[in-house]
């Protein structure tokens, strides 16, 4: 297996899987974010990862700007984390790119505003719009960089457990771990339809074709609507009657509490610290 | 003589849109029995298959499992009958819905009231009776095909019933896997009802064969007479693979 070796992470797990298994089903749309390390971060209960998560984006949100010195330091301590649960910075930064789109508006916002107005290069901005625009992206990208985090140390199906160990709606738990169950094989009938319209020489290049795809997508709807009344009905044969079992949970030691409230704890340092020098 | 696993009675069923599937069906199975319910599509195998767990409410004539009636009404009366009858659907994924296969195959003896140390050695004891055991702990997309509906039995033999109703059980399946399914059915001492067009695997699994048309039952004899019967099985649109014969 030394050719292995050579080839990156994610693709080496493909070939490996497909050395088991004989047959081919895709990769798992529902667990591609998870990275599987062993650090202390991935062996983390994940209902304790949750509420930590929280906690330090509550920090991070409640701080004011203005406070920059402290942001640097949240910045240093995410990627301080980051490296504890061994999430390499090139893969950490290229998913934090999922943002751009939600803060587009943000960046605009010192071009558009009222208010006092100063020169900065080539630019005439909006002091006030530049200070909310800044707050917003920075915030933002913690936030990102933060769930980013708990979702390569963590599968989704253990944030489920542990979102439900936290008390959240079972019915929306349910929904969540149903999606996550049959994502994949709503993906190969997606794929398959696929592979047919090709097959009799469909090829999408332009808007005309939009009539197509919409009925694919409607049929896909229609059979996944379908494919769920069956599953309830089988769900009906073996006696639901709305819970899903659950795994007994066992309390977690003091010691796992404490090392994961660090990562909101050394923020509200950070704040603090900042605070008391900006003064 | 002991009481059937399973009594239908003048069963009648028309869907709310009017069409009627069943005309009053009669059919008894008793204990032990392998019993193939043979028919062409729409001839109403399906809806009463969903019968007999109150799926679908009886809207006329009666249907008894081990001699307690289904009643769709009566919610604890329900409850026990669905454990009585596991239903292995025609695909598996309708059936396999929790993550891994293991949690798949507690989710019944669990709405049973089965916990802890009971409930796993019934998930171990399914498992072992499909010859799954090392894949418990796999999602059920990383099985293939055959796995996939081996799994999907045991999720019901965990609920320890006392009749097996299976969908199509070999539809879909290589020969192997057909071959290692039918041992496995052979293998369990079970009252069984088999829905299928495959003739060959009623003949080789059950005993006793009837022919469900038209919303009625239009045969119901030895699996041998049914399939060496010609005339009736053309009358039925059914028909044994070319090269077949059954001597």
């Amino acid at each position: 297996m030394s050719f292995l070796r050579s080839l990156p992470e994610n693709r080496k797990r493909k070939i490996a899987n497909t050395q088991v298994q004989t047959h081919h089903h895709g990769h798992d749309v529902g667990e591609r974010l998870y990275l599987h390390r062993h650090s202390i971060v991935h062996e983390t209960a994940s209902y304790l990862k949750v509420i930590a998560a929280i906690a330090f984006i509550l920090v991070a949100v409640s701080t004011p700007i203005t406070n920059w010195q402290a942001f640097i330091g949240y910045f240093i301590w995410v990627l301080v984390v980051a490296a504890i649960a061994k999430i390499p910075f090139t893969l950490l930064f290229k998913r934090a790119l999922i943002e751009i789109p939600f803060i587009f508006f943000a960046i605009l916002m010192p071009f558009f505003g009222s208010g006092e107005r100063f020169v900065a290069g080539p630019f005439n901005l909006y002091r006030e719009g530049l200070i909310a625009g800044a707050g917003i992206v920075v915030k933002g990208t913690l936030g990102v960089l933060t769930a980013i985090i708990l979702s390569t140390s963590t599968t989704a199906r253990e944030i489920l457990r542990g979102l439900e160990r936290l008390r959240l709606p079972a019915l929306m738990v349910q929904i969540a771990s149903f999606m996550l169950r049959y994502i994949n094989v709503v993906n190969d009938e997606m794929e398959r339809m696929k592979v047919a319209r090709d097959s009799r020489g469909f090829e999408a290049t332009g808007l005309k074709h939009w009539r197509v795809l919409a009925t694919a997508a409607g049929a896909l709807f229609i059979r996944s609507y379908e494919r769920g009344e069956r599953v309830h009905l089988s769900m009906l044969s073996r006696g639901y009657e709305g819970v899903l079992p659950h795994d007994e949970v066992e309390k977690s030691k003091a010691s796992s509490w404490i090392m994961v409230l660090m990562y909101p704890f050394v923020a509200v340092v950070i704040l603090i610290t900042t605070t008391l020098i900006g003064n | 003589m002991t009481t059937p696993s399973l009594e239908i009675k003048e069963l009648a069923f028309a869907y709310p849109d009017g069409n009627q599937a069943l005309f009053g069906v009669n059919l008894s199975i008793n204990k032990g029995e392998r019993v193939a319910l043979l028919g062409p599509n729409g001839a109403g195998k399906t809806t009463l298959v969903m019968h007999m767990n109150g799926i679908h409410p009886t809207a006329q004539g009666s249907v008894r499992i081990a001699g307690e009636l289904v009643d769709a009404k009566n919610k604890e009366s329900l409850k026990r009958i669905r454990s009585k009858v596991g239903i292995v659907f025609q695909d598996p994924d309708d059936q396999l819905f929790m993550p891994t296969v293991g949690e798949d195959i507690a989710f019944g003896p669990y709405n049973m009231g089965k916990r802890g140390d009971e409930l796993e050695a019934l998930v171990n004891e399914a498992l072992e009776l499909v010859g799954m055991v090392e894949f418990k702990d796999r999602p059920p997309h990383h099985l293939s095909f055959g796995q996939r509906r081996r799994v999907a039995v045991a999720t019901v033999l965990a609920m320890k019933p006392e009749i097996l109703v299976l969908d199509e059980p070999s539809s879909n399946l290589d020969p192997a896997s057909r071959r290692e399914l039918a041992d496995i059915l052979r293998s369990l001492d079970i009252t069984m009802v088999m829905v299928t067009h495959d003739l060959p695997y009623a003949n080789e699994l059950c005993e006793r064969a009837v022919i469900l048309n038209g919303g009625v039952i239009v045969a119901d004899d030895s699996t041998r007479n049914i399939l060496t019967n010609k005339a009736l099985l053309a009358a039925n649109r059914l028909e044994l693979p070319v090269g077949f014969s059954i001597q």
